[in-house]
């Protein structure tokens, strides 16, 4: 079993961030992630980010991308990347079981920085395993990244910003997006998303859902209907769309089955997504010498998870006995940037979710 | 209501016009970012200083008119493709809109206009495809229209399904 010193799980924006924090500090840095490119979400982000400049605003997540990558490229004497490589089991003495290409192997790290991201949520309804349903970020996978055309005609399910982005670069694609549907009265991502699609045409439908999924071997037709207060479908009110592709994009879920084997203190934090770790200000697990960053810690905005990821490298590599320069300022910096990304009211669920994780810390 | 359709009702859109309708004799930007979210490249981008975020990225830009020159910097670089620069000229009035589709429409091609709803309200006519230096991806449309749908128009009709 090799022994690593500082160990990054999931190279997405807070992961590569983390990195790079821990490498200029010093540190030899591995990084894990499953698949082949680095950058987690980031390699089918072709819009542009919101946020300010410190976070790469006005740029598109491909591009955001190729600035992380390249900024780890002066430590790279430094830095092993373990690609196509999943992390299979987490030990409490900091062994980290990995499969990469079928091949078993162990390594023991000093520090681990859980930057594993989330999974996409699945909604309940009659037939909701027929082929041409996705969650939406697959279909950014299958469009963005294979440049695979995922279906002519698309129901999307979720006005959040995954939802909106999407409906936006299928029509980009090419693929008609039919109508937008939003279990809530109102709509829940930024509203110059949902303008954006709304003007080509996109029909936006509050307070509707989807009823069932019809077809043999596939979607042929979808039913949607609309929903009363209490969220319950309204009979009477059944519409049948022709569409062959569903999109479900009804939010996200922290990926923290590691965590919880490592036996870290998790708490189920519905603002946050689900399960996510009790965390302190530092970014340090439960378990001293384990860190989480980004969606792992709270579903949020990539920007947000870039701010925690060099938040957490630099504690973890100041716990690891480098000098971080100039570590008070940085920290301060980071903080500030975070504050004014949860300030809005679109993170009010967030805020909320922090508040209820520290009452119990 | 732009919470349940994303449609800003034109009272609201109005309100980001110049309050004189002949300072649109120039071109200048018009930022439909109605709702507070994290972000401020409109305002780090200007050239001229005329757009306001402040510390608190949250709140909303707010526009100088004297200082703006309808460049259309801004409307590369709005991540929400929430900006247009508009000017009237004549009887006509141009609209610089950001565009994100391929092919580009052609120079001197006629064009449907739609309103936020996604109407198609009028024709219009390309006189310029410009793409941006730094914002590969997002171009700048220059479209012709007649000046009574300065207000209404906000981009062109895209291909369904094709």
């Amino acid at each position: 079993m090799k022994n690593k010193e500082a160990v990054i799980i999931g190279a997405g924006p807070a992961g590569l961030k983390a990195a790079k924090q821990l490498l200029e500090a010093g540190a030899h840095v591995t990084i894990i992630d499953r698949n082949k490119k680095l950058g987690g979400q980031l390699v089918k982000q072709t819009h542009k980010f919101f946020g300010s400049e410190k976070q790469y605003a006005s740029f598109r997540g491909i591009d955001i991308l190729e600035i992380l990558v390249q900024g780890l490229k002066p430590f790279e004497d430094r830095l092993e990347i373990l690609n196509e490589t999943s992390v299979v089991g987490l030990y409490k003495d900091k062994v980290v079981a990995c499969v990469k290409h079928d091949n078993f192997f162990k390594i023991k790290a000093k520090s681990i920085i859980m930057a594993t991201g989330a999974s996409e949520k699945h909604l309940p309804f009659e037939n909701n395993d027929l082929p041409g349903i996705y969650a939406a970020g697959a279909v950014q996978t299958l469009m963005n990244e294979y440049g695979v055309k995922p279906g002519d005609k698309v129901l999307m399910v979720g006005s959040g910003n995954i939802g909106l982005i999407v409906s936006y670069q299928l029509l980009q694609a090419g693929v008609d997006v039919v109508a937008l549907v939003e279990a809530a009265p109102q709509i829940s991502g930024y509203l110059v998303h949902a303008s954006k699609i709304k003007r080509l045409g996109v029909d936006i439908l509050m307070q509707t859902s989807i009823k069932r999924a019809i077809g043999k071997d596939q979607v042929e037709q979808v039913e949607i209907w609309e929903l009363d207060e209490v969220w319950q479908g309204i009979p009477g009110t059944e519409r049948v769309l022709g569409v062959d592709t569903v999109c479900i994009s009804v939010g996200l879920a922290p990926l923290t089955e590691l965590l919880m084997q490592i036996g870290a203190d998790v708490e189920y934090i519905r603002e946050l997504g689900g399960n996510v770790p009790r965390i302190d200000f530092r970014y340090e697990t439960s378990i001293k010498g384990v860190y989480a960053c980004g969606d792992v810690v709270g579903i949020e905005e990539a920007s947000s998870a870039m701010v925690e990821g060099a938040m957490a490298g630099i504690h973890a590599a100041h716990d690891l006995g480098y000098t971080v320069e100039d570590e008070s300022r940085k920290l301060k910096v980071l903080q500030e940037e975070l504050k004014f990304l949860r300030s809005g009211p679109h993170a009010a669920k967030v805020r909320a979710g922090y508040t209820k994780l520290e009452v119990k810390t | 209501m732009i919470e349940k359709d994303g449609v800003a009702p034109l009272e609201m859109v109005m309100k980001e016009f110049p309050d004189d309708k002949e300072v649109l004799i120039n071109p200048k930007a018009i930022i439909e970012c109605y709702k507070e979210i994290p972000c401020n490249p409109c305002e780090t981008s200007c050239p001229f200083d005329a757009i306001h975020v402040g510390e608190d990225i949250n709140a909303r830009p707010k526009i100088d008119f004297d200082k703006c020159t309808g460049c259309g910097i801004c409307v590369y670089n709005c991540p929400g493709l929430a900006i247009s620069v508009r000017q009237l000229q004549g009887d006509k009035a141009i609209l610089k809109i950001p565009y994100e589709f391929v092919p580009r429409p052609e120079k001197g091609s006629l064009v449907n206009v739609v309103n936020r709803n996604g109407d198609v309200i009028t024709e219009g006519s390309v006189k310029r495809v410009q793409e941006g230096k730094n914002q590969k991806q997002t171009c700048l449309l220059h479209v012709e229209i007649h000046r009574d749908f300065i207000y209404d128009a906000i981009t062109i009709e895209v291909p369904r399904g094709s």
